[in-house]
């Protein structure tokens, strides 16, 4: 995968030097030479010195080939004109974008720019490890863009001996499977949870929260 | 809907934003002119009523403060370019603004973002057609002289 990252600092660094890792042929962005070089000495990647937002800075790193493009320097704006650009005109198929103001990634989804924030996701790590030491994160899916999730299901739970129709699950959650005395069900809206149950559930991350609410403390 | 015909703002207070807040303000409409930094507001005379806004217009407090939800028009003339470009799509996309326009120095992006329909001006061509206007108006006259 060719990807172009504009930006700077460590979280650039590591990020380029995982993707390099993994077989992407990453190349770099960045306004600042001293830190160009210091890039071009430590990362297997292409550097570009110049300003990201310019059509022809971004031709030059490949724009044209790239399959995604992402933003992550410190201003907004320019994230936001990066990835527009990146998408208008030279039609990249993935961009996304880092919101350093956590209420810019609404706005950017508005815009059409998929946008990501640290504060929300260290936020909602943090929710997540504290709120059930017990549900049991069983694996990454889709790049971590998907949760698999085994939850025990106490029987001081609210959703126990309701039907799984009735239990308010956010839009992007779904019980996929029951586990009970050993046996796995695929269960449809009609069926029961139980008390000594285990479910596994699928949910993105960012309604995985409000999802083990609803299965452990729901009102 | 009243109030929307008369509130203009202007983001960026340098010697381009100055202008059009003055040149609004002397003709009764009512003038935000927002800038990041607070010197700036030097620029404007004396015949400037409206506000002046000390804030980052890229952030969503500083436009809802400029009651941007009334605008009838937003004008982004900072010197850059990013900036003037969000902050008009927050104006249009998010906030309905009827009329924005965006100062995009640089003459390829300007080009790209009115193909996706923002509306730019870009200094350097503007001035450009200007004096190419003149001077062939000037030649086309010294023809005709000739002939």
């Amino acid at each position: 995968m060719k990807v172009i990252v504009a930006g700077g600092g460590k979280t650039l660094y590591y990020l380029c030097r995982n993707m390099a890792a993994k077989g992407s042929e990453v190349t770099v962005i960045n306004q600042d030479r001293a830190e160009c070089t210091d890039l071009a000495e430590n990362l297997t990647a292409r550097v570009i010195c110049g300003d990201p937002t310019e059509p022809s800075i971004l031709a030059d790193a490949g724009g044209r080939s790239a399959d995604a493009v992402i933003a992550i320097t410190p201003q907004d704006h320019k994230n936001l004109v990066i990835c527009q650009l990146a998408s208008m005109e030279f039609s990249v198929a993935r961009v996304v974008a880092l919101a350093n103001d956590p209420d810019n990634v609404d706005l950017f989804q508005k815009m059409g720019i998929p946008a990501f924030s640290t504060t929300h996701i260290v936020s909602s790590f943090i929710e997540q490890r504290t709120f059930m030491e017990h549900a049991i994160n069983l694996l990454p899916v889709g790049e971590g863009k998907v949760n698999v999730t085994e939850i025990p299901i106490n029987e001081d739970y609210p959703v126990v001996g309701r039907k799984l129709k009735e239990i308010r699950l956010p839009l992007n959650g779904l019980v996929a499977v029951i586990i009970r005395d050993e046996r796995a069900i695929i269960p449809g809206g009609e069926d029961k949870l139980q008390a000594g149950d285990k479910i596994v559930t699928i949910s993105l991350p960012e309604s995985y929260a409000q999802m083990l609410r609803a299965i452990t403390n729901e009102e | 809907m009243k109030s929307r015909d008369r509130l203009i703002i202007v983001v960026g207070c340098g010697d381009l934003g100055a202008l059009v807040s003055e040149y609004f303000s002397i003709r009764g409409y009512q003038v935000v002119t927002i800038d990041i930094n607070r010197d700036a507001f030097a620029n404007l005379s004396h015949d400037f009523s409206g506000f002046r806004l000390h804030g980052d217009a890229t952030e969503k407090g500083t436009l809802v403060k400029a009651k941007v939800e009334d605008a009838y028009a937003l004008i982004a003339a900072t010197l850059e370019d990013s900036v003037n470009l969000m902050v008009t799509q927050i104006a249009s996309k998010v906030y309905n603004v009827p009329v924005v326009m965006a100062r995009v120095d640089d003459i390829g992006k300007a080009e790209i973002y009115t193909r996706f329909g923002i509306k730019t001006i870009c200094p350097a061509s503007v001035s450009a057609k200007l004096f190419i206007d003149e001077i062939e108006a000037e030649s086309k006259g010294e023809d005709s002289v000739t002939q």
